[in-house]
């Protein structure tokens, strides 16, 4: 018999952190696809992350402090979810075998985020590091000689494959978890939840990825040598 | 057109080390209506008596025909053969003790549980008052009561759970549903802090990762989900009140 409290608190934290950080890719991908409307309308947005709507003037430090308290984040979900991952050869083989024996949708939507998970690891660690170190990079021309002259393109491409997935598979299993919002019909809710997963996912993939295609484009007809900055002065 | 069914039987008996595990193929004629429990008599019958399964009910009711049917827990006697392709591949349930071919013991498995989480009525001041009238009990919750102690111990959510598989110690949906059946019953006396002792831990509900096999292979339809996430919270309330 015993009284440990905190198994209570890692499974909160688990999924706290990860609905902070699904809802923030949520904001996330819907603010960087400003680019699809116009250069004028991210470079807005960019201005509304500094500050510049605050304080007059452009900070980009703020950028900084934002990405570092997700990565504090990110960190401590990926550190907690940790403890999910099959913890040798042996229950890895057994899980697999499961998995693919039962040939049942949750059992192998896990699967998938053990495996996106393991991904984001790396590539969600490069980008928000680079956010950290370099947040006054971004801009319509900044963001997009990234993409294509620097090849962020592939970590780009691989991370929001990864992060769309996993971001919404995991809010979907954190309300049945939970039973978060659930009615007195739990199986209608279920498939309620299933159906919007995967438009959300559809709809988030296509925005990332047509956001991701205008700013390899822009980087690849802007004349560099010219300009690097969309506008020099804020008025 | 009755078709002709093809049914594979993962068979090997522990009391016979010296014969590999093997598969074993048998073709019958489908019947209107039929289903794998009567296909299984039918394959002892005509084409190999030795071959071990269980059944009880043929009904659903008595949870000893479970085995995993194309890879899925469920109950022969439930199963419909005209629901499958005419290709069919049985196995016995992983987790349990095999006991030969497609009979495992899921008695000893279960009695373990039961008594690991006291599934039974806890109430000490009353305890040897066997003679005394029961208190009326509100029929919302004798209804709630009821709907959980329908469970049959099959042993499917045992099989289809990907946590159990990992960790053998994982109470797994059939030993949550008892403690949410428990919990809800009025004369269990016992206090949030004795369940949280049983279950608030990684072996107990803050184990389960919500792959959700249990909910969709209960031959019961027991709303395993959502008491699992009932739990989850009266659980994490206990521990979030809990000062010491």
């Amino acid at each position: 018999m015993r009284f440990d409290k905190k198994e209570a608190y890692l499974d909160l934290l688990q999924s706290g952190t990860g609905i902070f950080l699904a809802l923030f890719i949520m904001g996330h991908l819907v603010f960087e696809a400003s680019i699809l409307i116009s250069n004028e309308m991210m470079y807005k947005v960019t201005l509304m992350f500094e500050g510049f709507y605050l304080f007059g003037e452009r900070h980009a430090w703020i950028i900084s402090v934002l990405a570092g308290i997700v990565l504090v984040v990110f960190i401590t979900h990926a550190l907690i979810a940790l403890r999910r991952f099959p913890a040798d050869y042996k229950r890895y083989k057994i899980i697999k075998h499961h998995t693919k024996s039962f040939a049942h949708e949750d059992t192998t939507l896990w699967s998938v985020q053990v495996a996106t998970g393991f991904m984001m690891f790396f590539l969600g660690s490069v980008h928000l590091v680079m956010m950290i170190s370099t947040p006054d990079k971004i801009g319509p021309f900044l963001s997009s000689y990234r993409v294509v002259h620097e090849y962020m393109w592939v970590v780009y491409f691989l991370l929001l494959l990864s992060v769309v997935t996993h971001a919404f598979i995991g809010l979907y299993r954190v309300m049945l978890k939970w039973g978060i919002f659930e009615s007195d019909d739990p199986k209608t809710y279920r498939k309620l939840l299933k159906s919007a997963m995967r438009g959300f996912i559809v709809l988030y993939l296509f925005l990332g990825l047509a956001s991701l295609a205008k700013y390899s484009y822009i980087g690849m007809t802007h004349n560099y040598e010219k300009t690097k900055i969309y506008k020099e002065v804020t008025q | 057109m009755n078709r002709e069914l093809t049914i594979d039987i993962l068979r090997y008996d522990p009391n016979q080390p010296e014969i590999k595990p093997y598969i074993a193929s048998y073709k019958i004629q489908e019947q209107v209506g039929m289903t794998l429990f009567v296909a299984l008599n039918e394959i002892r019958k005509h084409h190999d008596s030795s071959l071990k399964f269980d059944f009880v009910c043929r009904a659903g009711i008595c949870g000893s025909c479970s085995m995993l049917v194309n890879g899925k827990p469920s109950l022969a006697c439930k199963t419909l053969t005209q629901k499958l392709d005419s290709h069919i591949r049985l196995a016995p349930l992983p987790v349990f003790e095999l006991i030969g071919d497609l009979s495992v013991f899921t008695g000893n498995w279960m009695r373990g549980l039961n008594e690991r989480l006291e599934s039974w009525i806890h109430h000490k001041e009353e305890e040897l008052e066997v003679d005394k009238l029961e208190k009326p009990m509100d029929p919302d919750v004798a209804d709630d009561v009821y709907e959980l102690d329908r469970c049959i111990e099959c042993g499917c959510c045992v099989a289809g759970c990907g946590t159990l598989q990992m960790n053998e110690n994982f109470v797994g949906a059939v030993g949550l549903n008892k403690i949410a059946r428990y919990q809800l019953d009025p004369r269990d006396k016992r206090d949030e802090k004795e369940y949280y002792e049983l279950v608030g831990n990684e072996d107990g509900v803050f184990g389960c990762m919500t792959l959700l096999g249990c909910e969709d292979v209960c031959s019961k339809n027991l709303p395993l989900q959502s008491k699992i996430a009932y739990l989850r919270r009266v659980m994490a309330k206990t521990a979030l009140k809990k000062k010491d």
